[in-house]
């Protein structure tokens, strides 16, 4: 790319740099700058709102890529399960995490509530939480259920030596958290216009760092990231395939996958990593309970997807919606390597996007895949297909 | 599966037979009788709700362990992996979807009926949730989704409770009225709540008889039989009550004449070792693995496989004078819902009471709810109860994951162990 040594790649080093840091330096600084309590979170979503209001860092705890070796992690889990608990674990236990006063596991799958149990193990003097979330979407019911949940976790932030509640502060972190997930969407929304503005392989490196930096920075990074690339000249069209990448909600795949899919003819015009900025689809509003706002944007905006029940409504409906909202010409069904939520409801969104003629293709892939050859080839083809028939 | 001993043709057995016969008699005849069915999970299973409306459960997991048990989880398996279903998932649900691919023959050779109702009672599995996502779009039937929060702390909070009665009130049992047209009568669940804890009272005291010494019962492998009607459809009838009545009766007998428990080669000659196992069977090659413990004179005298249906030993019994709050209760409390540290301290405590050797862990592909995290729980139950471990890997319903010799070997070695232990104390 034209932009080395530009302000632009500037940027996307520092995020990358920050992407890479496996001992949360960025955190440490802001630790040692700030004495405000650092949590992380492990994927899909939790409500940062609340843990910024009471002065808590939210860090995003994504697992590793290729180059963490794995040694201590290996020894907690057998063959057949996922890869990010082991790199998690890896990571705990190296001590690359000392920096975390508490980890909360959302609800996502069995893999990673098991890991709540063994964390609260492993880690007795840290805030360990399970935070479960409802599959029943009615307020009175499920909202009521959670709503409980999320009191609970201010409680236990506070216990923690956060501060309490307040609800004014909760007000004001909706605010700046609508921000950034309105820059989110900017730039996502762009890329669908123009993809070849917004290479997918610089965002994932913005949304990874994204989840590590506090709120304000990380608005402002996108912010300035859209400002330099609609100066970028140098960035063409290219004759690539329009494609939606899905099933990588969880585990993330290696930036060296992205970049390998992007080489091999297509543009990432939609996908699914690092969802928690834009798990809650539109701005919460910033009247009246700000808690119980947080629960409705849960129930009633939140993004479908593998791990939340759908109980209306035609399974894979959505699937379809963003691939036409994106314009996608094909589907990308690209999941971690035994990730039950993804491949277990690979088949309806497969059924899904045939009935409505959308081509697809599937590989697995795990956080620390360090070969692309084949993928590339797969993809490549399937990229090629996609051209050869839009031509017709 | 027969067990070609004396005992399994006992009263208890005889009951047992009889009562599931006539239950799939009454599901193959659905289409003519109009009796409705309504497909749900073991763990978190409504059954006496169920029977209040008097609607017919079918138990899909049980119907792939039955397939798996007659063989047929392999090509079933292979069908549903054509059609698109991933190898790295559960095969509890690829035995489903390619025995409903085959014709939905059931585990007495009869057609089952398709479900009338799927209640997707989403308790300490997340695989259910897709499960019933996936056969509501190959059936076209209804779902009443009951979620069941999970216990981290080992702990049911008032949230918890209220949050499982509120669905159960406000959407299980409305769907359960449309359904049989029927309405929900309170004093008719009340009933068989009752007869509930009648049989669960039973249970307890069968599967606490293998504190004896030998043991009357295998509490793993043995146990799985005992436990097939409280945790199928049978919980709160009549039948169950006398089922566990006429098992108690013959425990009871084996006890005054020191017998240990019946393996596939018939009475247990001497019980060797004494061990606790962590984890679901192998279905596809049930009596084998069984032999192999079995033939090292291992009797497993707690599990906690018997426990996925309902945490009685631990005082749990369904509540008459609280029906809804009981059956939440019951939901929150089964052993997959449970946090891990309360999973290690069940089994560290059943060591110590059941006097056990050592425990083993069967790990099974299929289940992360169980799987993920068990080798770690090996490292905490050792700690805690002074007992060597042993890990072993299969699976549950899928035949290329039961490699015999190498968990014969590992069985073997581990039971020389026990042995080299016991004599190194001796010593």
């Amino acid at each position: 790319m034209s932009t080395e040594g530009t302000p632009l790649s500037a940027l996307v080093e520092r995020a990358d740099a920050i992407y890479r840091d496996y001992s949360l330096a960025t955190v440490r600084d802001w630790k040692a700058r700030t004495g405000g309590l650092a949590v992380g979170f492990m994927p899909i979503y939790v409500p940062c709102e609340i843990l910024h209001a009471q002065g808590v860092l939210p860090v995003g705890l994504m697992g590793a890529r290729d180059d963490l070796e794995i040694i201590k992690g290996d020894a907690y889990y057998q063959s057949y399960i996922c890869h990010i608990p082991r790199s998690t674990i890896e990571l705990g236990l190296s001590g690359r995490l000392d920096c975390l006063d508490g980890v909360l596991f959302p609800a996502i799958c069995d893999v990673i509530r098991n890991l709540s149990g063994m964390w609260q193990m492993l880690f007795p003097d840290k805030l360990v939480r399970y935070l479960d979330v409802p599959q029943n979407f009615e307020p009175e019911i499920g909202g009521r259920f959670y709503r409980h949940e999320l009191d609970e976790l201010a409680r236990s932030l506070t216990e923690r030596g956060a501060r309490p509640y307040d609800a004014e502060a909760l007000r004001a972190s909706i605010g700046l958290y609508n921000a950034l997930r309105r820059e989110v969407r900017e730039l996502y929304a762009l890329r669908q216009r123009e993809p070849w503005k917004v290479p997918t392989s610089e965002l994932y490196l913005l949304l990874r760092a994204s989840v590590v930096i506090p709120v304000q920075d990380a608005t402002q990074m996108f912010r300035e990231y859209r400002a330099l690339i609609a100066e970028d000249a140098s960035r063409v069209p290219l004759d690539q395939a329009r494609v939606m990448l899905t099933g990588s909600f969880c585990e993330q795949p290696p930036i060296g996958l992205i970049r390998t899919l992007e080489r091999a003819g297509c543009y990432i015009v939609d996908d699914d990593f690092v969802q928690v900025h834009r798990w809650i689809q539109s701005d919460i509003p910033t009247d009246g309970d700000p808690m119980q706002q947080l629960v409705m944007a849960f129930l009633q905006d939140a993004m479908a997807s593998p791990t939340r029940y759908i109980d209306k409504g035609e399974k894979g409906a959505d699937l379809i919606l963003r691939i036409r909202r994106s314009q996608a010409e094909g589907v990308l069904f690209c999941a971690p390597s035994f990730c039950d939520p993804a491949l277990l409801d690979q088949p309806m969104a497969v059924r899904a996007v045939e009935r409505h003629g959308v081509p697809w293709t599937a590989f697995k892939y795990s956080e620390n895949t360090g070969q692309f050859q084949v993928i590339r080839e797969q993809a490549g083809t399937f990229a090629d297909s996609i051209k050869l028939w839009s031509a017709v | 599966m027969t067990i070609p001993t004396k005992s399994q043709k006992d009263d208890s057995q005889l009951r047992q037979k009889t009562m599931i016969a006539r239950h799939f008699d009454r599901l193959a005849a659905a289409p003519e009788t109009g009796e409705k069915n309504v497909y749900t999970f073991v763990p978190g299973n409504l059954t006496e709700l169920l029977l209040s409306f008097d609607l017919l459960p079918v138990l899909p997991e049980i119907n792939s362990l039955q397939s798996a048990m007659r063989g047929k989880t392999a090509e079933y398996i292979s069908i549903a992996e054509k059609l698109g279903h991933s190898e790295d998932v559960c095969t509890y649900v690829k035995s489903d979807i390619g025995m409903m691919k085959s014709g939905n023959i059931g585990p007495t050779g009869q057609r089952l009926p398709n479900p009338d109702l799927l209640l997707l009672s989403y308790t300490g599995c997340f695989t259910f949730l897709k499960w019933f996502e996936l056969l509501r779009e190959e059936y076209h039937a209804p779902v009443a989704m009951l979620h069941v929060p999970y216990q981290p702390d080992g702990r049911i909070t008032p949230a918890m409770r209220d949050y499982v009665v509120k669905q159960l009130k406000d959407d299980i049992i409305p769907a359960l009225e449309r359904i049989s047209g029927r309405a929900y009568d309170e004093d008719k669940l009340r009933e068989h709540l009752k007869l509930s804890a009648q049989a669960e009272d039973d249970l307890v005291w069968v599967l606490q008889s293998a504190k004896h010494k030998p043991s009357p019962i295998d509490a793993y492998f043995g146990a799985v039989y005992y436990v097939g009607p409280i945790f199928s459809a049978f919980r709160g009838t009549e039948g169950a009550v006398a089922y566990y009545q006429a098992l108690r009766a013959e425990i009871a007998e084996r006890i005054r004449e020191g017998k240990g428990p019946v393996t596939p080669d018939g009475d247990i000659e001497k019980e060797r070792f004494r061990v606790v196992v962590e984890g679901p069977p192998n279905w596809t090659s049930f009596r084998q693995f069984w032999k192999m413990f079995a033939d090292e004179g291992a009797v497993a005298v707690a599990s906690t496989y018997t426990k996925v249906g309902g945490v009685y030993d631990a005082g749990f019994r369904h509540d008459p004078s609280r029906p809804l709050e009981s059956l939440a209760e019951y939901c929150l409390g089964c052993y997959t819902n449970l946090g891990l540290p309360t999973r290690i301290e069940m089994l560290a405590q059943y060591v110590r009471d059941y006097e056990a050797d050592g425990f083993l862990i069967n790990s099974v592909k299929s289940c992360n709810s169980f799987s993920a995290g068990q080798l770690h729980i090996l490292r905490e139950v050792e700690k805690r109860s002074g007992k060597p471990g042993g890990f072993i890997e299969s699976d549950l319903v899928d035949p290329r994951y039961f490699s015999a010799a190498n968990i014969k070997n590992r069985l073997e070695s581990y039971f020389q162990m026990l042995e080299q232990k016991r004599l190194g104390g001796a010593a």
